[in-house]
């Protein structure tokens, strides 16, 4: 059985999807989550940024006729003829409570509040899943062997979508663990440079407060002139 | 339609020019515009100066404000929810602190909130979808901080006020500025991420409009970065959250001070009544409204809730005339159009061309001059690219950027654009990105104090939701760094007001019945609902077929 086609849908280019389930035809050209929508889904979870930044879309799916599970996020991925989709709930995975301040960046700081880092198998399960195609299992790796700065910089791009976790074997919440590494990198493993601190301390002293008094007495005109006048120091001008 | 490398065959001819005029431009500089010239090109071709898109506000505090059409929609609505139907006495969250919006701002605001002494359990932050799904989550390209010694927060403060058109409220201004170096000395002590040079020094990038280098950045995932940070805090610190959650309603008291929000779960429908000694409204923009039709590189929930809720308890807002668009959002492919594409690409070096393959415009003028520049060589030239689905736009000299900076460039400062296009088979290292202006940012909004007290009594606000801090327009930069200052400052004036000893007073929606008269008066055509939640984004045929059945049922 095949419902009848509505002009507008003649014209377009379609493919067939199923959604939790259910046949839908599509235009081409559409994502996956602009698919849902265009089928009559209104999506309340599993969207949130539209633009692969928030993690908010992971899908799961099948193709037609392949036998593999394929993972993406739906606001970054075009649909294919025969995708049967299935959207993801947030998998919760519980994030340790701790106090930064207190932590050294070693492999006992990360053991200390995620101890199933050890278990790891190396079946590299969560890179083959992470849509954006970071190499979870090495990051994973390196918290193990306390390379903290490898293990922050190789998970940085990291959207917290959760893909990885639900497909761990040794239930690691691989992201939260990468999170860790990453505040423990960037506040012990590089200094505060100290011209910032130097500002910082000429801020509190008040030592730009005559020059703000002067700009903010300034008319209209007076601000208008300022600003024309000003110079660029490091960019190259005509 | 054959492609190439993820372009249309068509489009590939343009791209040659593209690569055959670039060992030519490398040096080539092209004068930006002068303040007249600036005001032509703005005056002919941004949106905000075509009348055709706005009108007036018709009621209430800003009666007479000329607005986009999408903001006036939504300020001449009715409320979502019959007043009567809430019941004021049954208290579901009883608490000193409430803060509606969990993005960068609302975020702040709470952990400062605490830092400053209040305990957490006195505080709740709500949220419409995820903690995380905001667009802080998808800043890019920077934030801005005078702390190199050639710069100072003087100069920032002059580029941030002749990039606002000299209309931003000064003392926002010295806040934004002055405060800058404190953020990101504040964020280093978190653990944030930014890029540091080999030497240690972190690496500061131009933005539009900026006369020193001072754009701090993670890759172009600074948003990313900085907020997943400070959604860790807040679950450290153990701050009580609710998610998928909006506010509907603020409740005011008898003196007309606020009290509390109505929120709605949206997925159980039901309502729940907060009573707050202090709101904080961190609701973010609008970008979801499509002002003008544009499409839009805002997150699903930027449908300018707060503004709406606060001006029906009679806010005053401010300079809502102006709206952002970026100049570069994705024109091609049609899956990704009107997604950023961060600034960041020109601030490193990328040139904005048009088919002929020569440079159109200075390519770090401020947003709108830089728009507007766009807009006018889309529409008024014939120098344009046409995409398959008649999209125009003019082309982002990426590889430019490795021919500058060195080879691998691209990958390390901006592998969220490589990726992104990568996924539809575009190699921004080896080809130019195709672009178009996109609806980006809510300039003005809700009017606030350098302490954040809005004209409402027991109401502040911070972040995009507000007006004042950028003028007519924001410069690349400014709102990380403002959602972080008067988030901060939010906190700390909610902290000194939970030292005060004073009470709520009695809970009331008089101010609901109030608008639903004002509006009863204009004797709308269409009668809308707000605020708006989440936008619409199903088929006609899908929402053809609601209505029917909404019909049948009556
Ligand atoms: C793609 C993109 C790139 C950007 N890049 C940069 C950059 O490089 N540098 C820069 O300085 N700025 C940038 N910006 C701008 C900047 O990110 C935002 O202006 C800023 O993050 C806004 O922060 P906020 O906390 O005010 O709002 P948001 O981060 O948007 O948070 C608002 C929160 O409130 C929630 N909310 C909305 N309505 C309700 C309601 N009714 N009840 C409860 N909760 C509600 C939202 O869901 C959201 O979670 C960018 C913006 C975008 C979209
Ligand atoms: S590392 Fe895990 S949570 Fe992060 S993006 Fe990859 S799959 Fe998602
Ligand atoms: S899926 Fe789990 S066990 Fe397998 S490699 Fe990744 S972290 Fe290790
Ligand atoms: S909706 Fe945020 S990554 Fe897809």
């Amino acid at each position: 059985m095949s419902k009848t086609k509505t002009k507008q849908e003649e014209e377009t280019l379609t493919v067939k999807i199923y959604i939790m389930g259910s046949a839908h035809e599509v235009p081409a050209s559409l994502t996956i989550m602009k698919a849902m929508e265009y089928a009559g889904f209104k999506i309340k979870r599993g969207a949130g940024c539209r633009a692969g930044f928030c993690g908010a879309c992971a899908t799961l799916y099948r193709k037609a006729g392949d036998y593999r599970i394929y993972a993406a996020l739906a606001c970054q991925t075009q649909v294919e003829d025969g995708m049967v989709l299935t959207q993801l709930p947030f998998v919760p995975a519980p994030k340790a409570i701790y106090d930064v301040d207190s932590l050294k960046p070693t492999a006992s700081s990360i053991l200390k509040f995620y101890p199933e880092v050890a278990r790891c198998l190396s079946c590299n399960a969560c890179s083959k899943v992470c849509p954006q195609e970071i190499q979870v299992m090495d990051y994973v790796q390196y918290c193990l062997q306390g390379q903290i700065d490898k293990a922050a910089e190789l998970s940085f791009d990291c959207v917290q979508c959760g893909l990885c976790a639900i497909r761990c074997p040794a239930e690691i919440p691989q992201y939260h663990v990468g999170m860790l590494a990453r505040r423990l990198h960037g506040k012990y493993n590089t200094s505060t440079p100290e011209t910032l601190l130097e500002r910082v301390e000429e801020i509190e002293n008040g030592t730009f407060e005559e020059g703000f008094e002067e700009l903010m007495s300034l008319s209209k005109d007076g601000l208008k002139k300022r600003y024309t006048e000003r110079d660029f120091v490091d960019q190259k001008k005509a | 339609m054959k492609m190439i490398r993820g372009y249309p065959e068509d489009m590939r001819k343009s791209i040659d020019n593209v690569n055959k005029t670039r060992s030519k431009r490398i040096d080539q500089i092209i004068e930006d515009l002068s303040l007249e010239e600036r005001k032509d090109v703005l005056d002919n071709f941004h949106p905000d100066y075509n009348p055709k898109y706005k009108r007036d506000i018709s009621w209430g505090v800003n009666k007479g404000d000329n607005v986009p059409n999408e903001v006036a929609d939504v300020i001449e609505a009715y409320p979502m929810v019959n007043p009567n139907d809430i019941d004021l006495n049954q208290i579901d969250y009883d608490v000193n602190i409430l803060i509606i919006g969990a993005g960068g701002a609302g975020t702040s605001a709470a952990l400062w909130a605490n830092y400053s002494g209040v305990p957490k359990d006195e505080i709740l932050l709500v949220t419409k979808l995820r903690l995380g799904d905001c667009n802080t989550v998808m800043a890019q390209g920077g934030i801005q901080a005078a702390d190199r010694p050639v710069d100072s927060p003087l100069i920032h403060y002059m580029d941030a006020i002749g990039g606002g058109h000299f209309e931003n409220k000064p003392k926002l201004v010295k806040a934004l500025v002055n405060d800058a170096p404190k953020i990101i000395k504040w964020h280093k002590d978190l653990g944030v991420m930014y890029d540091c040079t080999e030497d240690g020094s972190f690496i500061e990038n131009p933005g539009g409009g900026t006369s020193r280098n001072r754009m701090h950045c993670s890759k172009d995932y600074t948003g990313l970065e900085m907020f997943r940070t400070l959604k860790d805090e807040i679950i450290n610190k153990e701050i009580p959250y609710l998610e998928f959650s909006p506010a509907i309603e603020l409740i005011t008291n008898e003196t007309g001070g606020i009290a509390g929000a109505v929120l709605y779960n949206i997925e159980t429908k039901q309502y729940f009544v907060v009573r707050a000694k202090t709101i904080i409204l961190t609701t973010g923009g609008f970008g979801r409204l499509h002002v003008a039709g544009f499409p839009t590189s805002n997150h699903y929930g930027a449908t300018m809730d707060g503004v709406v809720m606060a001006y029906r308890a009679g806010a005053k807002l401010r300079d809502l005339d102006a709206t952002q668009f970026h100049p570069t959002g994705a024109a091609f492919p049609e899956q990704i159009v009107g997604l950023l594409i961060t600034e960041k690409t020109r601030s490193l070096g990328a040139q904005v061309l048009g088919r002929n393959g020569e440079q159109i415009c200075y390519p770090l003028e401020p947003r709108d001059v830089e728009a507007s520049s766009i807009i006018k060589c889309c529409a008024a030239t014939d120098n344009y690219i046409e995409t398959p689905t008649q999209m125009r736009g003019i082309w982002l000299d990426s590889p430019l950027i490795e021919e500058i900076k060195g080879k691998g460039t691209i990958l390390k400062n901006l592998s969220a654009m490589y990726r992104m296009m990568n996924r539809f088979d575009i190699d921004i290292t080896e080809d130019p990105i195709l672009v178009y202006p996109t609806l980006h940012y809510q300039n003005g909004g809700v009017e606030l104090d350098e302490n954040c007290y809005t004209s409402l009594k027991g109401l502040l606000a911070a972040g995009e939701i507000s007006g004042g801090v950028h003028g007519k327009n924001r410069l690349m930069g400014n709102s990380l760094l403002e959602i972080n200052v008067f988030g901060r400052r939010a906190g700390i004036t909610a902290a000194n007001e939970y030292k005060k000893k004073s009470t709520v007073g009695k809970l009331t929606l008089a101010h609901v019945h109030k608008s639903i008269k004002s509006l009863d008066a204009l004797k709308l055509k269409d009668k809308r609902y707000s605020p708006t939640i989440l936008p619409e984004y199903r088929s006609d045929i899908v929402r053809d077929r609601l209505v029917q059945l909404y019909e049948q049922s009556l």
